[in-house]
């Protein structure tokens, strides 16, 4: 088992660094737009994208399998039971913690800034660019919060990934496996490499973080 | 203020853990005595439990929790005395939990059978072979999709001992043999969805059958009496977990439990479940009262 830990180790970072790579990449300009140009019924759209916050991890790997499956409609893409199918569910249980929690960071900056920087000539994605990096610390947060939770979820990964062994198998669904086998102190061993993962995650998320503002 | 504060919580932990611990350790005599089980889930899915436990309850007094795992897992609440009674189907493992002294007495309840179930299409041309271990000789040579359960639990040990008697040792890295480590419904799904040869127990392929509509059973016939592969077969034993180890276990109440599951009645029982639903009984009763009478 011990000899097998690496190629898992190695899968639960990279199936939840792509899927977070996505969410961050999509969700924060999307989650300052939203705050900076508000759409018709944007209190809705909020409430949404609150709630998705609150999604359990099972129930969006419940449509992503559904999505997937061969008699669903995107069964020809065939990737039901590939880290692909993880990365999609990891993707969309990722994504509206970062847009929300974007939203929140955002709204939090002065908005007399907007008003001068609008004065200055600075056009919409001047202002967009300037607002979160001034927003920076919520925002960071955000990335790291939404990390956290793909990391540590592990509905989503069973139901899409299968949990094949030398393929799908992540951390948290070879915990699963090895507690229903009674294999007690190796899923705690296993429970302490993916705490020392999520430590050691976000002391460099955090690490980047500063180093992209100062 | 701190000081309270933290005082305070500790009481009402030390209440609320006392609170949830009392019904095992003291029974009164008005409640009724609780009895824990451990099984696995393939059993606990048929819902022969669920069919039988009522009469136990009402003749005891007494409150069945059911605790629904792997077989592994099954036995090791028994070896830590968390659980009273266990009723798994795995033999070699059962008779290491005896030998370990965590259990006492183990007495046969039933069995029912396995079969391989395969695509439709049977790609490795398996359909209407006697044996399994030719079967699955034939998915290797074949490199057919198979999957494994790769959990321990009993159909996983059954896997591997016909793997073994086939002469194969199949790998992860051979690229048709997936190992998932999951429950008997997931990997039925899985088969289905990937176009999978599995080894499935008759009671839940029988439950699922109508959900799986790329899946036919291949070796192993319509029922149990058209299964010419003795070695398919799925013995059950109850085990109460031993007192001199784990005081705090209700033994009595356990024995009292395995006493009622091999008595002639509740085989009875046993022998009619599932014939309303499926046309054909889930288990077949096999305790030494049963086989005395019969």
């Amino acid at each position: 088992m011990f000899a097998s830990l690496p190629p898992i180790v190695l899968l639960s970072l990279s199936v939840s660094s792509a899927a977070l790579a996505i969410a961050a990449v999509s969700g924060v300009p999307l989650g300052a737009r939203l705050v900076l140009q508000p759409l018709p019924g944007q209190r809705w759209i909020v409430l949404l994208i609150y709630t998705g916050m609150g999604l359990p991890p099972v129930v969006v790997g419940l449509f992503v399998y559904l999505l997937l499956s061969r008699s669903g409609p995107l069964g020809w893409l065939d990737w039901l039971f590939t880290p692909a199918a993880m990365i999609a569910a990891q993707t969309v249980i990722a994504w509206p913690l970062v847009v929300g929690l974007t939203m929140t960071a955002v709204e939090g900056v002065d908005p007399a800034l907007r008003l001068q920087l609008r004065a200055l000539g600075a056009n919409p994605t001047q202002v967009m660019w300037t607002l979160l990096s001034e927003a920076w610390p919520g925002v960071l947060a955000a990335i790291i919060a939404a990390f956290g939770s793909i990391i540590s979820e592990v509905g989503a990964v069973m139901l899409v990934g299968g949990n094949i062994e030398g393929r799908t198998r992540v951390l948290t669904t070879a915990i699963v496996l090895e507690t229903r086998k009674g294999n007690f102190e190796l899923s705690l061993a296993l429970g302490g490499v993916l705490l020392g993962l999520a430590f050691l995650s976000n002391f460099l998320l955090l690490r980047l973080g500063r180093g992209i503002v100062r | 203020m701190r000081r309270s504060i933290c005082l305070g919580l500790a009481v009402c932990l030390t209440l609320i853990l006392s609170a949830c611990a009392s019904p095992t350790q003291t029974p009164t005599t008005a409640g009724p005595q609780i009895l824990r089980l451990a099984t696995t889930t393939s059993t606990d899915d048929s819902g022969l439990l669920d069919a039988i436990l009522p009469d136990f309850e009402a003749r005891y007094n007494a409150e069945v929790q059911v605790i629904a795992v792997g077989t592994g897992q099954a036995l090791e609440l028994g070896a830590q005395g968390d659980v009273d009674v266990v009723l798994v189907h795995a033999r070699a493992s059962e008779d290491r939990f005896i030998a370990d002294g965590d259990g006492l007495n183990r007495l046969d309840v039933m069995y029912n059978d396995f079969v391989i179930v395969g695509p439709t299409t049977d790609p490795a041309g398996i359909a209407g072979t006697a044996t399994a271990k030719a079967a699955l000789a034939q998915v290797a040579a074949q490199a057919a999709a198979f999957v494994s359960r790769g959990d321990d639990s009993g159909t996983h040990s059954k896997e591997k001992s016909i793997w073994s008697a086939a002469g194969v040792t199949p790998t992860v890295d051979s690229g048709w043999y997936f190992s998932i480590g999951q429950g008997m419904g997931e990997t039925l799904l899985f088969a289905n969805e990937k176009q999978a040869y599995t080894l499935s127990d008759r009671g839940t392929w029988l439950a699922q059958q109508a959900g799986l509509s790329n899946l036919a059973v291949l070796v192993g016939g319509a029922a149990i009496d058209a299964n010419q592969d003795k070695a398919l077969l799925n013995p059950y034993g109850v085990i109460p977990v031993n007192p001199a180890k784990h005081p705090r276990v209700n033994f009595a109440l356990a024995t009292h439990f395995a006493d009622w599951l091999t008595s002639l009645e509740v085989q009875e029982m046993i022998a009619d479940y599932g014939q309303d639903r499926f046309g054909q009984p889930l288990f077949y009763p096999s305790s030494p009262a049963w086989l005395a009478a019969h």
